[in-house]
């Protein structure tokens, strides 16, 4: 007997193979197709804008020094309670630590991030290495002898601090971000004011983006606006006015401020010629040279957007509002400033969230009062080169800006942002 | 219909000029009727648009004044026109619904709010769209974002409602079934509807007069039946339903009747509608559906023989083109009823007509 395949249920196409079959192979080359045209960007993305930022946030808990360089420090001193002085054996393993890491020249780094936490630290562990006592000295005699080097081995506090240095993850750069500090028992505490200046950074920076931002919309709002219903040879001009910053290098616009604004500078010039003040006035390396470069540098960020939006606003609603009996502020709030939401949106998003990050603008035409976040990021990477305090202080920054995106997201709506 | 003689609108010497070179609009004058249909017909860039526009507020007059009431309303900006405008792309507001789009013109009244809901639920109910309230518009077919537009143009019971193209977006068969709602409210309301279209059937179909304009002019003002049937010049006559045209000279004329010579080399009958003396060029018209077939002995001045060139079967007539007296673009309109005779390519016929059907015009 032969066994009949029952396929009156299967949809088979001319050659016998089934639909479904046919219609997977189909899809897979579509979709191999599509998967290594976006993988090259793909790529770079991970490489470029992932794993960098991924390591940043790492740094920013990382805590290798002490647990690496003097590592059998690192584990004696665990068991020492914080009061008083640790005993001999933390004394002996801190000792020949020190011995090895002097020979492996690393002693340095240590004595850095010691003082991170204790100032005059680095200078104490540098002169300790060099007078180390002899190998052959009795662990009972050690401490003495270090208090015989310098007598702030016989203080509490400095021995604290390595045991506070010691875990490999530490929150200790986050939390210094935020002007806090651990004290010995491990609770958290306000950093001493004098070193208390992040909190204020942080409040600058967004109070001075806030303020960019207001000024870009309240002057964005009109050009954008002028672009979107001038006849096209007008347009087209006051549009090559707005992106022309954007043809100008970010360097030449800032000096280009510099040049006019300075105190001998062509705006003090003509103000004064003008009879407008008296007195020059002081324009640049303060903020107010820090808020015009920026808006200067921001407005097209803001105009583009609300461009794009109003572009597709049909000028018969307004035509149809007037008809329906609204004078033309009312047209004008109830039926076009809704309609460009999307826009205003997008613009203050985009401003906003570029000026959070402004660093080289600030660092030109403001004082030392004007810097913004990006500021002691950049401080902390290349002059102080203390890594650590630099990742935390961008992954406080990247927190606020994902903080403000979800405020935005939850009031406004990130799928009715509308770039162009 | 409440239709009396009264103008509501009426349009003295006005005239439009956009660049100070061309007039849109030519010395118009025009009065509208209270409660009356009164529709602007026209081709592409004839002037409707601007015409209405004037009447609007949105566009200024460069001459000549316009009277609402016997008042002049060239200075009253639109917003205190109180005129309903219904426009060809809508223009309902998308980020409002359905509700809110037929509040607006009564909030900008300050009509009190439970007014307000009464009165939008009238109006959608006169629309046929009771219960779409918080639709949005893109959320709505185009017939209904129409009759939403409608709506919100007869929310606020405007004394005179315009409207530019208002069913142009519209597939045909929605336009005709639109066409006649939008008579049947205006019969009901009584509102005086200024109204533009380009579309000749759209504008017989609906209006109580119509004005049909040409390069910024009125060429003839008049009720549907008289301008299909008596058209006053040539353009008319093109323009609105299907005409045979010659060109001829006048030989004679007596009293409303004259003789007139085609360029073909023979000799018509027609009535004298405007033509001017013996020796004149004139152009003369005829409706396809009053040629006579075969016609009976004595019965028609004008009878010549023809030759069928091309049949178009229609459904309910076949239109047949067919040369005669040297134009081969006459064309004549055959009823499929049982006893008309079969026509076929290449046949010769008789046809003829009365001289009142064939209307000796003025050249243009
Ligand atoms: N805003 C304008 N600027 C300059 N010329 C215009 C403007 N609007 C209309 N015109 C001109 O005025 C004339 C009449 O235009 P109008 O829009 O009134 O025509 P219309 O009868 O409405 O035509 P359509 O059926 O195509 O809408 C046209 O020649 C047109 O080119
Ligand atoms: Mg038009």
């Amino acid at each position: 007997m032969t066994t009949i395949v029952p396929t009156a249920d299967i949809v088979r196409t001319a050659d016998g193979v089934p639909l479904k079959v046919k219609l997977r192979r189909a899809e897979r080359m579509r979709k191999i197709r599509a998967v290594s045209l976006i993988a090259p960007l793909f790529l770079f993305l991970a490489v470029t804008f992932v794993m960098p930022i991924g390591i940043m946030l790492f740094r920013s808990v990382q805590n290798p020094e002490v647990s690496q360089i003097l590592p059998r420090t690192a584990q004696a001193i665990q068991q020492w309670d914080g009061e008083g002085l640790p005993g001999e054996d933390v004394v002996a393993a801190f000792i020949a630590d020190l011995r090895a890491a002097k020979e492996a020249k690393t002693h340095g780094k240590v004595a850095k991030r010691l003082n991170y936490d204790l100032s005059g630290f680095r200078s104490l562990t540098l002169q300790t290495a060099r007078r180390l006592p002899p190998p052959e000295t009795p662990p009972s005699e050690l401490l003495d002898k270090l208090i015989e080097i310098d007598k702030r081995w016989g203080e509490t506090r400095y021995w604290a601090t390595i045991k506070k240095a010691a875990p490999p993850y530490t929150m200790f750069y986050l939390l210094a971000a935020l002007d806090r500090n651990f004290d010995v028992k491990g609770n958290v505490i306000h950093a001493p004011p004098e070193v208390s200046i992040y909190i204020d950074v942080l409040e600058r920076t967004f109070w001075m983006s806030f303020i960019v931002t207001a000024v870009c919309f309240l002057l964005g709002y009109p050009i954008a606006y002028l672009l979107a219903t001038l006849p096209t040879k007008h347009s087209n001009l006051l549009m090559i006015l707005v992106l022309l910053p954007f043809w100008t290098s970010l360097l030449v616009r800032t000096t280009a401020w510099v040049v006019l604004l300075q105190t001998q500078g062509v705006v003090n010039d003509a103000a004064v010629a003008l009879g407008l003040w008296s007195e020059r006035i002081q324009l640049i390396h303060n903020r107010t040279g820090v808020y015009v470069a920026m808006v200067h540098i921001l407005l097209p960020f803001m105009v583009l957007p609300l461009y794009s939006v109003m572009k597709g606003i049909s000028f018969t609603h307004m035509r149809a509002a007037a008809s329906l009996g609204a004078n033309p502020l009312r047209s004008f709030l109830k039926v076009y400033v809704p309609q460009t939401m999307p826009g205003i949106g997008a613009g203050i998003l985009l401003v906003f969230i570029i000026s959070l990050g402004y660093y080289i603008t600030p660092a030109l035409v403001g004082g030392p009062r004007d810097q913004m976040i990006s500021y002691f990021i950049a401080f902390h990477t290349n002059t102080s080169v203390n890594w650590g305090m630099a990742a935390a202080l961008s992954v406080v920054l990247l927190f606020c800006v994902m903080i403000f995106f979800g405020i935005y997201n939850r009031f406004v709506g990130i799928e009715k942002m509308k770039l162009g | 219909m409440s239709q009396n003689n009264e103008a509501l609108v009426q349009f003295i010497g006005v005239e439009k000029t956009y660049d100070g070179e061309v007039l849109a609009v030519k010395n118009l004058n025009l009065e509208i009727h209270r409660g009356e249909f009164l529709t602007l017909l026209g081709p592409s860039g004839s002037g409707k648009t601007t015409t209405l526009l004037m009447l609007a507020g949105f566009e200024t007059t460069t001459h000549g004044d316009i009277l609402l009431k016997g008042k002049s309303i060239t200075k009253v900006p639109p917003p205190k026109r109180n005129f309903g405008m219904v426009f060809q792309d809508y223009a309902l507001f998308p980020h409002m619904t359905v509700q809110e789009n037929l509040a607006f013109p009564l909030t900008a009244r300050k009509v009190p709010k439970a007014e307000i809901e009464k009165k939008v639920a009238r109006a959608l109910e006169m629309v046929r769209l009771a219960g779409y309230q918080t639709r949005r518009p893109n959320q709505l077919s185009g017939g209904q974002q129409q009759r939403v537009a409608l709506a919100r143009a007869l929310v606020f019971e405007p004394q005179l409602v315009l409207m530019d193209e208002p069913l142009g977006a519209l597939d045909k068969q929605l336009r005709e079934q639109m066409q006649l709602e939008i008579k049947h409210i205006h019969e009901h309301l009584g509102v005086t509807v200024l109204y533009v279209t380009h579309d000749q059937i759209e504008a017989l179909t609906m209006s109580d007069r119509i004005a049909v304009l040409h390069q910024g002019e009125i060429q003839q003002l008049a009720t549907p039946t008289k301008l299909y049937e008596e058209p006053e010049n040539s353009f008319v006559a093109d323009f609105i339903g299907k005409n045979n045209r010659f060109a001829g000279n006048v030989l004679e004329i007596n009293r409303s009747n004259c003789k007139v010579e085609i360029d073909g080399g023979a000799t018509v009958e027609a009535l004298a509608v405007k033509v001017g003396g013996v020796g004149s060029r004139t152009l003369l018209s005829l409706r396809p559906e009053s040629v006579v077939l075969d016609p009976p002995d004595g019965l028609c001045p004008n009878r010549f023989e023809a030759r069928v060139e091309e049949l178009i079967y229609l459904g309910d007539h076949i239109r047949a083109r067919v040369s005669v007296c040297g134009n081969d673009e006459f064309v004549i309109t055959v009823p499929r009823t049982g006893n008309a005779p079969r026509l076929e390519v290449g046949q010769t016929i008789n046809i003829g007509w009365q001289s009142q059907d064939c209307r000796a015009l003025e050249v243009p």
